[in-house]
């Protein structure tokens, strides 16, 4: 390489770092990739800004400056009251379930059982389809008809003499429909916490479980105190990763609800309104509130992230 | 009780609590097939979950025959999304890990949180701006946003496995003259095809199983299968089980890919939890 340059004349001392033709080449490759995103993630979301602070509804946009109408209005709406009470409902049961039935799997799997692959490949396979695919089957399995026209779930259910679990599924009046829309994602994303949380277990040593089965420790009392405190960080990624879907979920809805009030969330109200409606003030505005949910979420485990992997 | 006998005791137990979850878990998979490979005689909703009297393929045609187009259109965007993701993954990736600048982890930082928005916080400006660049229905407009909003997920694979990669390997071609370029081509990109096949699976599937952008950035003749699906299901003209059949054909290439790839797979799904 060669040396700095050595500046001719001493004052002002200037601190130059020398940038050479392939630093700058290697800027030069990520600028693209810099610059769309600075349009399409960050300039948007400050002209989404600029929409929800305007009135805008019909076709041709229309800027005018109404402060924070949009939201206030948001914040007396029936609609986007069911909406967030809707979004509390199913990520709280989205989140428990997929946590509690993916460690469940993680622990299972990894007692050493043969078949193992098998079994792991099963849980994770929903992963790879389509929120719409997944709604659009569920729909068919949960549904609610009775007496003679029973079918899907109940069928089952009542075939197995198992008469007292028939359900209404997500047709339950409100607001319980929603929890049972979390019972196909938690069918979806279950088995991506199991292998979250088996990447977690494997990563413990055996050296670890074998101590405390010396000290005496039953099985489950090596999970409880020694396993389950180590896993902490996983279940944290969990919750963060799990939780920004289910604060955004939409196709899922889009595909088991079919335009039904009572199942929506802020994210098919969006949609709705904005392209349907032509409400692009308001749509603008639900989109910023959650943005701004998510970002809660996502932002400190970011600079965690960026924090951690800087004194590694 | 001894460790030994437990372990006999409860094996048996552990085996039947996985098989019953494995049932719940296949139990989608069971009726879409079943229901695709009846007669249209014997469809049923109240026979819901018996079996077919022999194999059929009348829903499966007549399914494919109404996604046909869409399942071509949803092939022609993915498949240029994905090779061009990667291409871009692969070089950000490069310098992120390996050509470091100033603020270089701020501005990749920053980049990543693209992966997490809400794209209903982005929706109406994308619409306006594709419609303003005449790219709003087609399906390279469709490409384009694929690619950008994959910029953070591609790069962050790509940078996690470079990272991997030792500086002395670079410094190696390095001191034999090679620069930026050349490591590239001759260095990295050589021991990226795992990185590759991760992002290329990875993009296949995003872009594949997406419905939001493609429900608002295509019409009718440019539908992805997703949306195409979507409609299928909510009409009251297509029969339940053609349904069935659609969603089945609709799953499968990712299915598929799942099938035959499903490591790299589970990789690129990790690294959608960062530091997994």
């Amino acid at each position: 390489m060669t040396a700095t340059p050595v500046p001719v004349r001493a004052a002002p001392p200037r601190p130059r770092r020398y940038v050479n033709r392939d630093q700058l080449l290697a800027i030069l490759v990520v600028l693209p990739s810099i610059i769309a995103t600075a349009i399409f993630v960050y300039g948007f979301i400050g002209w989404s800004l600029r929409v929800s602070l305007s009135n805008w509804t019909g076709l041709m946009p229309d800027y005018t400056f109404a402060g924070l109408r949009q939201y206030l209005e948001l914040f007396r709406d029936a609609r986007f009251a069911i909406d967030v009470r809707n979004t509390a409902i199913f990520t709280t049961i989205f989140l428990t379930s997929c946590l509690a039935l993916g460690l469940f799997l993680a622990i299972l799997l990894d007692q050493r059982l043969r078949g193992e692959n098998f079994f792991r490949s099963v849980f994770l396979f929903p992963m790879a389809i389509s929120f719409i695919v997944t709604g659009v089957v569920w729909r068919w399995l949960m549904n609610s008809a009775t007496g003679t026209r029973i079918t899907g779930i109940n069928l089952l259910f009542q075939e197995l003499g198992l008469d007292s679990l028939i359900s209404r599924w997500h047709l339950t009046d409100p607001p319980w429909g929603i929890a049972f829309v979390a019972i196909p994602a938690v069918w979806q994303m279950a088995g991506f916490t199991m292998a979250l949380y088996l990447g977690g277990l494997r990563a413990i040593s055996e050296d670890l479980r074998e101590a405390a089965r010396v000290d005496g420790a039953s099985e489950f009392q090596m999970y409880r105190y020694v396993i389950m405190p180590l896993l902490n960080p996983v279940t944290l990624s969990a919750v963060i990763i799990l939780g920004h879907i289910s604060l955004k979920i939409f196709d899922l809805i889009v595909a088991i609800s079919q335009n039904s009030i009572a199942l929506d969330v802020p994210g098919v109200y969006m949609w709705r309104t904005t392209f349907d409606g032509n409400n692009y003030g308001r749509g603008a505005a639900i989109g910023i509130i959650m943005l701004m949910t998510v970002a809660i979420l996502i932002v400190p485990y970011l600079i965690y992230s960026m924090r951690s992997e800087e004194e590694a | 009780m001894n460790p030994q006998m437990t372990r006999r005791l409860t094996r048996p137990l552990l085996y039947l609590i996985l098989i019953l979850m494995a049932a719940f878990f296949l139990m989608p998979v069971y009726l879409l097939l079943i229901t695709g490979l009846k007669s249209f005689a014997e469809v049923d909703l109240q026979r819901m979950w018996a079996l077919p009297s022999g194999i059929h393929f009348d829903n499966f045609i007549l399914a494919y025959e109404k996604l046909a187009p869409n399942l071509w259109n949803s092939m022609r965007l993915v498949i240029p999304a994905a090779i061009i993701s990667s291409i871009v993954g692969s070089l950000n990736g490069y310098v992120f890990s390996k050509w470091r600048f100033k603020y270089s982890d701020v501005i990749f930082t920053l980049l990543l949180f693209g992966m997490f928005i809400p794209y209903q916080a982005i929706l109406i400006p994308l619409v306006q701006f594709m419609e303003f660049l005449g790219l709003r229905g087609s399906i390279s407009g469709l490409v384009l946003v694929h690619v950008i909003y994959g910029i953070a997920i591609t790069t962050l694979i790509f940078r996690n496995y470079y990272a991997g990669v030792p500086t002395e390997v670079l410094e190696a071609g390095r001191i034999d003259g090679a620069g930026f370029v050349g490591l590239y081509r001759h260095v990295v990109f050589p021991l990226s095809i795992p990185a590759f096949v991760v992002v290329l699976i990875w993009q296949f599937t995003q872009a594949y199983n997406d419905f939001l952008f493609a429900v608002v950035l295509t019409g009718n003749r440019t539908w992805p299968v997703t949306v195409a699906l979507n409609n299928m299901a909510g009409s009251q003209i297509v029969q339940w089980n053609v349904q069935m059949a659609g969603a089945l054909l609709t799953a499968l290439p990712t299915l598929l890919i799942y099938i035959f790839l499903g490591r790299y797979f589970l990789r690129g799904l990790m690294a959608g939890a960062l530091k997994g």
